[in-house]
């Protein structure tokens, strides 16, 4: 049975030192245990060790110690069940929109009646109908990341993991492609992790906000949104969404000053 | 002046390229006509003109030309058969890059040409020999430029892959090999054109047909004409075949256009 509730036991992930250097512990033992369908975000500065978290979770990368159970099961590497969006562009550049889409069907063999349906809505559902046939190269970066988007849901994957992906967009795309996330999210009903470093798309999607400290990465705070869905835009402009946001931006302030003298 | 990284539009582009091609030969019927360069060294373009047209017409030069174009289009067809898999199993698998690379780099450095009198040896002097010499200059090339390539696949569409659920080696097959099939062919258009080298040697020794072999009874006869005429065509022929391979791609690949 899909249920898609996470578990992550005493994760930790130390890099080893490049030319005999110290080892570099990017993350501290983490444990975090995420409700199916629940929508959190990933708060930190640059380096904290929040994509490291993410990619372990993708099974794209071994924890030092420490194991993460998706429904019980031990992740040992990446699988269809774990859906990523990634902030750097990986459409495949010579398959069109559809054939991006249609991978993750193709490559488990799914029908292709069932496929082509199954992309088509999804095509609908990121706003991309026209656009099936043109190559990755024609479209932009917004565009890009929602067939990105589009092509991770179309496996219908259990948890989806997204890292920092409006990173490279200008804000107004931003605030768009989170109004569409969220409603798909709304919708669907998934278990989602996002990582980002933007304190207002933090709080404007999820329902539980984790902000991580600075190198060595820990997850210092644990913050509830309640604010009730479905989520309008307006909701950025009420007095409960500015009292989180200036909690958030001193929890972060203290970690980015502290990363910052780092070095 | 033009300022650096200026587009030109086409037409300029197409005219200042045969514009030096005009140069070209100006220069040279400058230095033969003009009775600069004795004739005995050099043939004017006129008399190159002229041999061609015998060539063609009386001593049936285009079976020779036909005889290395298909040596040429053998022996290099079997590197590429050869080396493509193979680069791309380097490429893809560290294990087997480890095991072949070192060889491979060694064996790049061995003059395909040095071979021949080898070759002969074991071959004879028919068109095995003739193949093998174009294969050995081919394939060591091929094999470490696909491997080079295909190691360098971006690896976040690598990992895309996986977390679509791909296998190891569907991403191979879905990943790896059309992520660098342009690239792939781009590095077979360019061996090629090496390939047309060997062919020449290979015919210099020992052949009694192809343009080589043209070559080298030209310059028993001293027939400089000749001798020139016998190069612009297989110039002529790179040209060809470099625009043949290029349309092709653009027609393969058109995503790499848009």
């Amino acid at each position: 049975m899909k249920s898609g509730s996470l578990s992550i036991e005493a994760v930790s992930r130390v890099f080893p030192g490049v030319h005999g250097g110290a080892p570099t512990r990017a993350l501290e033992p983490t444990t975090l245990s995420v409700a199916p369908n629940d929508f959190i975000t990933i708060l930190g500065p640059s380096g904290c060790g929040k994509s490291t978290l993410l990619r372990i979770v993708a099974g794209l990368d071994s924890p030092t110690s420490g194991r993460v159970l998706l429904d019980g099961r031990a992740v040992t590497r990446p699988g269809a069940d774990r859906g990523m969006v990634f902030q750097s562009y990986t459409l495949f550049p010579w398959l069109n929109v559809f054939e991006n889409i249609a991978f993750g069907l193709n490559e488990r063999g799914v029908p292709e009646a069932e496929r082509n349906a199954i992309v088509e809505s999804y095509v609908d559902k990121v706003g991309l109908r026209g656009f099936e046939r043109h190559w990755p190269k024609q479209l932009s970066g917004g565009m890009q990341q929602r067939t990105a988007i589009a092509r991770a849901l179309a496996n219908d994957p259990e948890i989806l993991l997204l890292d920092e992906p409006f990173g490279a967009l200008d804000n107004q795309t931003r605030s768009l492609m989170q109004e569409l996330l969220l409603g798909i999210w709304e919708r669907e009903r998934k278990t989602v992790l996002f990582v980002t470093h933007d304190i207002e798309e933090a709080i404007f999607m999820a329902s539980r906000v984790l902000v991580m400290s600075a190198r060595p990465g820990r997850i210092k705070a644990d913050i509830a949104v309640d604010l009730p869905y479905p989520r309008h835009y307006t909701v950025k402009t009420t007095p409960e969404f500015s009292a989180l946001k200036a909690r958030l931006t001193e929890e972060i302030r203290a970690e980015a000053v502290l990363a910052a003298t780092e070095h | 002046m033009p300022r650096p990284l200026a587009p030109i539009p086409n037409t300029q582009r197409v005219l200042l390229g045969v514009s030096f091609f005009v140069l070209f030969v100006a220069c040279w019927a400058l230095a033969t006509l003009g009775g600069f360069v004795s004739k005995i060294f050099l043939a004017d373009p006129i008399t190159m003109v002229q041999n061609g047209w015998e060539l063609l017409t009386k001593f049936g030069f285009a079976r020779d030309i036909g005889m290395t174009v298909w040596r040429v289009v053998g022996g290099f067809t079997l590197a590429a058969l050869v080396a493509v898999p193979l680069g791309i199993l380097m490429g893809a698998y560290k294990p087997v890059e480890a095991f072949f690379e070192p060889f491979v780099s060694f064996a790049r450095y061995l003059p395909a040409s040095a071979f021949i009198p080898l070759l002969i040896l074991w071959a004879g002097l028919g068109e095995t020999q003739k193949l093998l010499v174009i294969f050995i200059g081919s394939v060591f090339q091929i094999v470490l430029m696909v491997a080079v390539a295909v190691g360098a696949t971006r690896r976040d569409l690598v990992e895309a892959a996986y977390t679509l659920g791909a296998g190891d080696q569907g991403v191979v097959r879905r990943v790896l090999i059309p992520a660098n099939a342009p690239e792939i062919a781009e590095i077979l258009r360019l061996v090629l054109g090496w390939a047309w080298t060997y062919v020449i040697v290979a015919e210099l020794i020992g052949s009694s047909e192809g343009i080589g072999h043209m070559i080298i009874e030209s310059q028993s006869l001293m027939a400089t004409g000749q001798i020139i005429f016998g190069i612009i065509v297989i110039g002529l022929i790179g040209l060809i075949s470099d625009f043949l391979f290029k349309a092709l791609n653009r027609g393969l690949f058109p995503w790499r256009l848009a």
